[in-house]
């Protein structure tokens, strides 16, 4: 497959202005997160996988599954642009009856692989569904997106564990390294570095890139899918939180906050801004 | 062991190797007990669809979730304390909120574990399982009953929770006709009904036979579903009798006794009493001294039906 590196970094952008006006108007949500992530959506959901948006069902399709569920935004707007829902469903995020709950819902939203929001649990779940995979004799690869943070629970590391012992060497995790999490800088909450030197004692084929661009994401996919080694592979993003929003670049503050009005519109100019480059 | 008593998780180890014959789709999980939980029988026979995933329970229910999304039916296997408690929170998050097709068969229930202690016996399983929206609870009288509701619980699409023992018990009925949500009557009567769950039927069959002695006529209800609990069952045993009792191998808080009482408090309020673990945890000890100790004996219940008798004739 072709991939068009300038219509992932065009969806990149639109994904980001998505979750600042999702957030924006739903007065709550996590901004940080879902903005150092977008670049990853987009190079999974405008390239690298596997999908049809008009059957969502179909068996053989490449999983994502978004450990860290707080991220929700970003998935749904990753979700809406590829044809998951329409557009305007973004902006009932986190309201009564919508189908874009705070965090994700498998069972409310299309094309959402696993309900998720208490961290930990995602990469056991897509150790599940790659065990299945392998069962099915499919090639499909399931993807998990985990924060740093996150990787202070326990299950995360019984889950690597797992997926290393029984070879899941279609299963990719990206850990998304912002370096923040709520109580601050994840080095000074709880430090659970040397985060490449655990993946790789767990048993992993490990990489270390840059998180923010779409090519050398992709660059790592296929180099991970092509490994002749029957192992897991994770990839440590190095991401900004925050990213393309400068005022929410770096600032923990900004892991779970929403934007006000006049924030919205600052941030939309700099992301719209950026478009124009 | 006597010649008629087989566990309950024996009888499950049997049922899964029977359904995984018929059902291609059904992979096993253990944390390490599948010699305890029985699960061992199923990994020999189905190598390739057996996983064991190690001394990490939370892990195994989140990959059964995963299992489940991709259209096998897992049946994950380990102690009931550790199904419930140490990995509540995969329960309910990974297979409870999305209702995956998870089914967790969970052995070593209650005091009857012996001498392990309280460490290992799960006496508040049932009370943390009802709560979670959506998950079918059962606990077999037997182990002809235990085959049954395993085949059930495969036809049944949703969450289910299977609670097992680890003691030999009697086998009450060769045959019973398990159906999720219904209590199966054992004996009739008309002065009181006693409703039980697990080795506590029999038990209540021989309170039973206690009473008979003394004049009273008691009504025995294996109420083996108890979420969704029989109502209709329920209802019908209050009209009839007027007083009732419940008997669990479980703590009084959030068990059968919970469930039973608050539905006829609200729907048609008599006399209830609950035989059960009373607010404490257990201690080492053969099964039978544990079931003695925790007040667990016909005696027992057959006293708490004399009481429950009492205040109806109260009114």
């Amino acid at each position: 497959m072709e991939l068009d590196y300038d219509l992932m970094r065009r969806k990149a952008r639109v994904i980001r202005r998505h979750v600042i006006e999702m957030i924006g108007e739903a007065g709550s949500g996590h901004p940080g997160g879902s903005l150092s992530c977008a670049d990853i959506l987009a190079a999974l959901y405008f390239g690298l996988m596997r999908l049809d948006p008009s059957a969502p069902d179909w068996a053989d399709r490449d999983r994502f599954i978004l450990s860290k569920g707080h991220a929700a935004p970003a998935l749904y707007a990753a979700l809406a642009e590829r044809g998951f829902f329409p557009v305007d469903w973004l902006k009932t995020l986190r309201k009564l009856s919508s189908r874009l709950q705070g965090h994700p819902d498998m069972r409310k939203t299309p094309g959402v692989e696993a309900s998720t929001g208490s961290l930990g649990q995602g990469l056991s779940f897509a150790c599940g569904v790659a065990l299945a995979g392998r069962l099915d004799g499919s090639e499909r690869v399931t993807y998990v997106l985990l924060g740093d943070g996150e990787c202070e629970e326990g299950q995360v590391w019984e889950a690597a564990m797992a997926a290393s012992h029984y070879k899941l060497n279609r299963l990719v995790v990206f850990v998304d390294h912002n370096g923040l999490q709520i109580d601050g800088p994840v080095e000074k909450v709880l430090s659970p570095e040397p985060l490449e030197d655990k993946w790789k004692a767990f048993g992993w084929d490990v990489q270390r890139i840059d998180g923010h661009d779409v090519k050398t994401i992709c660059g790592a996919v296929r180099s991970a899918l092509e490994s002749p080694w029957p192992r897991p592979h994770c990839i440590i993003a190095d991401t900004v939180k925050g990213k393309g929003v400068s005022f929410m670049e770096g600032q923990v503050d900004w892991h779970g906050k929403a934007p006000n009005q006049e924030q919205v519109r600052m941030a939309l100019k700099e992301l719209a801004a950026d478009e124009e480059k | 062991m006597r010649k008629n008593e087989v566990a309950t998780r024996e009888a499950y180890g049997q049922a899964l190797v029977e359904l995984g014959a018929e059902f291609p789709e059904i992979v096993v999980l253990d944390a390490d007990l599948s010699k305890s939980t029985m699960t061992a029988k199923f990994a020999a026979a189905y190598p390739d669809r057996f996983f064991n995933m190690g001394i990490a329970e939370a892990n195994m229910m989140g990959v059964a979730a995963g299992l489940a999304a991709s259209g096998k039916i897992p049946f994950a296997s380990t102690f009931a304390v550790f199904a419930t408690g140490r990995a509540f929170d995969q329960v309910r998050q990974s297979i409870g909120y999305p209702g995956l097709n998870v089914k967790i068969a969970a052995s070593h229930a209650g005091v009857t574990v012996g001498a392990d202690g309280a460490s290992h016996q799960s006496i508040e399983d049932i009370a943390l399982m009802r709560t979670i929206p959506g998950m079918t609870v059962i606990v077999p009288a037997d182990a002809s009953e235990t085959r049954e509701a395993c085949r059930a619980a495969v036809l049944h699409r949703g969450p289910v929770y299977l609670r097992l023992g680890r003691q030999p018990t009697p086998v009450l009925r060769e045959k019973w006709g398990f159906q999720i949500g219904r209590a199966t009557q054992l004996r009739d009567g008309t002065d009181v009904t006693i409703v039980a769950c697990g080795v506590m039927v029999n038990v209540s069959l021989q309170a039973a036979t206690l009473l008979e002695d003394e004049g009273i006529s008691a009504e025995v209800l294996n109420m083996s579903t108890l979420k969704p609990l029989d109502i209709t069952a329920l209802l019908e045993a209050a009209r009839r009798t007027g007083a009732l009792v419940c008997a669990e191998e479980h703590s009084t808080i959030g068990g059968l006794g919970s469930a039973v009482s608050q539905y006829l408090a609200s729907e048609y309020p008599v006399p209830v009493k609950c035989v059960g673990i009373r607010d404490s945890f257990g201690q080492s000890g053969s099964a039978a001294e544990l079931m003695e100790f925790y007040g667990l004996t016909p005696q027992a219940v057959a006293k708490a039906a004399v009481e429950a008798v009492g205040m109806k004739r109260r009114k």
